[in-house]
């Protein structure tokens, strides 16, 4: 056998399942949980344009066990979703510059988390206030 | 010295087992175990210089400088991408350490690796400055802040270690996936405030081997001994191209490198 015989390994399929990429397939799957979300809130829209007795009945089907504890699961999810967006956040953008000087990335990941956290409570206080 | 070697700890023997693949005997890659005498003060290298110095010299590596600046050894070391020069021995006490040639890539010999074709990408994102202005000699040279400097700088440090192709996922899937280390590059020139090729580069950042093949993993930032942060360049890019995507439509192209106000050095 003359000549260089490079050897390529068989890739591994299984690489989304192992670590260190297991935090990353787990962080991608949050966004099915939104999207769960996003189909139970258009299920209520779609309640709603068919008169108050289909409202009343998707009313009734987010008291029932099984959708507490799927929210539950919604809420979890949500919230992984929400800090892994902050942080992957700053590597998506250009290098921002305040008054001279770098922005670290973790400084742009908090700072987008207090905003979330500070429009959780605004909605909080308008649902609150908003009650009949 | 630490008062950890001072008393010992983090020194005696440990196992290597090393991935060897001998192309003109073996079909495959086969592990070996070496059992290698280790201080509190070597590294992984050093392991490596001692199986080749003192029990079998036909095991190949790379190496040069053994000080992290050279991106020659870069290898998985317990299934991680590492420097060997950047990495101890005392931590994997008492072993087996498993080290093997770095992932994704072919492998020529041993630790050996096939570098062709990241050199090749590596050539294709004109790595070079082209000026906006070309200036004669006699106007002087061309001038730059401090935060335009800053806006590329991190990118400028990569070693062509490759330690974020072996820690690209998507590297793996695509081997034609321009990568993690080259788009740094990419985003060394086209970030900076005195080139002209933005658009140029921008064709090769709008393929499917582009940006776009890169799924925001992240993990060969994590990796980087430079702390280029080659996540950032990649990712960047991909709002980039789509902005490039969108003002298509109004006759416009987005390939102004960093800020778009950064303009000409004063």
């Amino acid at each position: 056998m003359n000549g260089p015989r490079p050897y390529l390994r068989p890739a591994d399929t299984l690489w989304w399942a192992r670590r260190p990429y297991r935090a990353y397939t787990l962080r991608e799957a949050t966004g099915i949980a939104v999207a769960g979300y996003a189909l139970v809130l258009l299920a209520g829209l779609i309640s709603l344009a068919n008169g108050e007795g289909a409202y009343d009945v998707w009313l009734n089907y987010l008291k029932s066990p099984w959708s507490l504890a799927l929210h539950l699961l919604f809420l979890i999810a949500m919230i992984a979703h929400v800090c892994t967006w902050f942080q992957i956040m700053p590597k998506t953008m250009p290098r921002l510059v305040i008054g001279g000087r770098i922005v670290p990335q973790n400084r742009i990941t908090t700072a987008g988390l207090a905003v979330a956290v500070a429009a959780f409570i605004v909605i909080l206080l308008v649902a609150e206030w908003m009650q009949p | 010295m630490p008062p950890e070697a001072a008393a010992g700890v983090g020194s005696g023997e440990i196992a290597i087992e090393v991935l060897r693949y001998r192309s003109d005997t073996d079909s495959r890659p086969v592990p070996q175990t070496y059992r290698v005498p280790f201080t509190y003060d070597m590294s992984v290298l050093q392991g490596l210089q001692y199986i080749k110095d003192h029990l079998d010299g036909t095991l190949s590596f790379r190496w040069s400088c053994r000080m992290a600046i050279c991106g020659s050894c870069g290898m998985m070391i317990g299934a991680e991408p590492k420097l060997a020069c950047m990495t101890f021995l005392r931590d994997y006490h008492p072993g087996p350490l498993r080290i093997e040639p770095l992932a994704h890539f072919p492998i020529e010999r041993d630790l050996v690796v096939t570098v062709g074709g990241f050199v090749k990408k590596i050539e294709s994102i004109y790595p070079y400055l082209i000026p906006k202005t070309p200036r004669r000699l006699d106007e002087g040279e061309y001038l730059q802040t401090p935060m335009q400097l800053a806006q590329y700088e991190s990118f400028s440090d990569c070693i062509n270690c490759m330690l974020c192709y072996a820690a690209c996922p998507q590297f793996g899937e695509n081997p034609d996936f321009i990568g993690p280390g080259a788009m740094a590059l990419l985003q060394r020139y086209n970030g900076d405030s005195r080139d002209g090729a933005q658009a140029t580069r921008m064709e090769l950042v709008n393929t499917d081997n582009g940006a776009w093949s890169c799924t925001a993993v992240g993990y060969c930032s994590e990796v980087c001994p430079k702390q280029v942060d080659p996540a950032n360049a990649v990712n960047q890019n991909k709002t980039k191209s789509a902005l490039d995507f969108f003002l298509r439509f109004l006759g416009r192209r987005a390939h102004s490198g960093g800020t778009a106000s950064d303009g000409d050095a004063p």
